[in-house]
């Protein structure tokens, strides 16, 4: 069996019975594989143990490249490749280009965490999502659970574990 | 769904310790003060080189102003009265005092002020997180009486020494002092009377502005007290209609306040950006002051509704606002810099360089933008509350030299700068507002327990 193949979908009816489940089935040891909601459910994040995300670190790093983008390009252009002199001021005088610098740091930031976003996220034009159960995006939540990274369990012991956890129902999903 | 969460009610006690510690920062205060004062005095005539060269600066900015205005003769007239020195019966050191004692009331009224304006703000939002920390600004509004009476009573002291406006001179039409400009302003000053005689409409804005504030104080925390006594939703209605009509009465006297008190100092200049400006201050000033007593409070063991996700609300109000100071700051700076006009270049002509005040003038901008901006930007900062306490100062002190160079340059030209005297009448201020604030707080419980967005507040998460 490889992994991310052949999994065990456990379907809980809210999301109040769906946090609950989420440590009961954690605190057996099972690795959860991802959960979906219909919509987002309140300390799901801490529930699932997962680790904050880094985008705001790539965002900082995205604004940091559009400052010194925008500062290099208008001291360049207006203090040396062509020097003008605009209401009397210095060629290369900061002031007037803070408002550029502003922007393209806002942009930059913005634009380059979508990327990240969308890169990390596996959302890449004509790549198709995998549905668990469809129900899912009306309202239903879906647990799975990836079999072959859980080998030391059987199905019908993983099965168990998540109608003990609050499943309403517990299918079978393999995708090819 | 929504579980149901007893807490037990607070009361803040206002300690014999604490208090003793504020009373040695008021003593603290007032021997700095007095050292201050005493070098001050014996500082009164001193005309070195360094001062030479002020000298220098001054009469080139009255060139620049002079050649700006059309009324030439007027302005030669003004240059020849200043270099006179025709305020000559004020010595230098009661200016200093009278700059630094008006400077420090404008600032604390903010931060009496700015109390209230929050808690209005959660009334008419309708803020749910807020209930656990509500009753800190609400605190602080005490203030809004004692800087009241304080800024009246300064303003008859220092009138004379802080307000160009008020000589009469300046409106006697067949007088060599005569100035067009100011007299134009008259009516802004002193209507329904004519120009030079009592500042009627001002001082009545003055008044209506602080009694009002204090109305809507009294009529708010009237309402916030009496629902703890009776579990009904009726006082929070109440109180977000009274909330409503407050902030539209702050929206427009807030700005005036700032014209008043602060932009008529430089009563040639005028800036449109100038009443948000003073606002944005006031407002980044007093979320500091409000979040650095909520963790202070919860250090000592008190607030136990009041968690990281209520902190971080704090840190991110503080971060927000610092980079909205700043965007009005650079809003104002830049149009005057780029239009380069001198009747407007004059204000920062007097602060950035070749001034006693050019150090403070690029310092306000790293303590109020650079440091909060870098220190506050990540999520752990905000949530902490050693981060709070480190950062919280730095906004509140940045903002007290931002008022600072609103204020002197006005007052005292090349003669003024920061010392001894002005270090103790800011602790001075510091220690009474903070022993009438934290009295205050320890008169009521620290929370609403009967606030509808009680368990909002307890459930809140981010």
């Amino acid at each position: 069996m490889t992994a991310d193949k052949n999994f065990l979908v456990g379907v809980f009816d809210n999301e109040e019975v769906l946090l609950d489940g989420i440590s009961k089935v954690r605190s057996t040891g099972l690795k959860i594989h991802d959960v979906f909601s219909p919509f987002p459910v309140h300390g799901i994040d801490d529930a699932l143990g997962l680790k904050r995300s880094r985008l705001p670190r790539a965002a900082f790093l995205f604004g940091l490249t559009g400052t010194s983008l925008a500062l290099t390009m208008q001291i360049w252009m207006l203090g040396y490749d062509w020097p003008m002199i605009i209401g009397g001021k210095n060629f290369a005088s900061l002031p007037p280009f803070i408002p550029v610098t502003f922007e393209l740091t806002v942009l930059l930031a913005a634009l380059g965490m979508v990327a990240t976003f969308m890169i990390v996220s596996d959302l890449k034009p004509y790549k198709w999502p995998r549905q668990f159960d469809v129900r899912s995006t009306d309202d239903k939540h879906v647990m799975a659970i990836d079999l072959a990274l859980n080998g030391g369990k059987s199905k019908e012991e993983i099965s168990r574990i998540l109608k003990d956890a609050g499943a309403s129902e517990v299918n079978e999903k393999n995708f090819e | 769904m929504a579980h149901h969460v007893e807490v037990a009610e607070e009361q803040y006690v206002f300690r014999p310790e604490t208090k003793k510690k504020l009373y040695i920062l008021l003593v603290v205060g007032i021997v700095v003060f007095a050292l201050g004062l005493v070098l001050a005095m014996n500082d009164s005539g001193h005309h070195g080189a360094a001062h030479g060269d002020g000298h220098a600066v001054v009469a080139e900015a009255q060139k620049l102003v002079a050649s700006a205005d059309q009324h030439g003769a007027a302005s030669e007239g003004h240059a020849a009265h200043a270099d006179a020195g025709h305020h000559a019966e004020t010595k230098p050191w009661v200016k200093r005092l009278f700059s630094t004692l008006w400077m420090n009331n404008v600032f604390f009224t903010g931060l009496g002020i700015i109390g209230l304006f929050f808690v209005a703000i959660q009334y008419a939002a309708q803020a749910g997180w807020s209930v656990g920390v509500k009753r800190v600004p609400l605190a602080m509004g005490s203030w809004i009486p004692v800087a009241g009476i304080l800024m009246l009573g300064l303003w008859f002291l220092t009138h004379h020494d802080i307000f160009h406006w008020t000589h009469s001179y300046l409106y006697d039409v067949n007088g060599a002092e005569f100035d067009k400009i100011i007299n134009k302003k008259a009516p802004f000053f002193f209507w329904p009377l004519a120009g030079g005689t009592f500042p009627l409409f001002f001082i009545a804005r003055m008044v209506i502005f602080f009694g009002l504030w204090y109305y809507f104080f009294v009529q708010i925390r009237k309402n916030m007290l009496a629902e703890d006594l009776e579990a009904t939703n009726a006082y929070w209605y109440k109180n977000r209609v009274t909330a409503t009509w407050f902030l539209i009465f702050f929206g427009v006297s807030s700005s005036v306040s700032a014209w008043d008190w602060v932009m008529s100092i430089d009563t040639h200049w005028f800036s449109t950006m100038f009443g948000w400006y003073v606002f944005a201050s006031w407002w980044v000033t007093g979320l500091a002051v409000i979040t650095l007593i909520v963790a202070h409070l919860k250090s000592a063991g008190y607030l136990k509704i009041v968690n990281s996700n209520h902190l971080h609300d704090l840190g991110k109000f503080c971060f927000a606002f610092s980079i909205f100071w700043t965007y009005i700051w650079f809003g104002q700076f830049l149009l005057i810099y780029y239009a380069n006009i001198p009747e407007e270049t004059i204000y920062f002509y007097e602060r950035m360089r070749n001034s006693p005040y050019s150090w403070i003038f690029y310092l306000n901008l790293i303590l109020n933008f650079v440091l909060p901006f870098l220190l506050f930007m990540t999520r752990d900062a905000k949530r902490q509350i050693s981060m709070l306490k480190v950062v919280c100062p730095v906004i509140i002190v940045g903002h007290w030299f931002d008022f600072f160079n609103m204020v002197t340059p006005g007052v005292m030209k090349l003669e003024g700068g920061v010392g001894f005297l002005e270090i103790g009448v800011a602790l001075i201020f510091a220690a009474v507002y903070l022993l009438v604030v934290l009295n205050s707080l320890s008169k009521f419980p620290l929370f609403g327990k009967n606030d509808p967005m009680l368990q909002e507040s307890l459930h809140h998460h981010i």
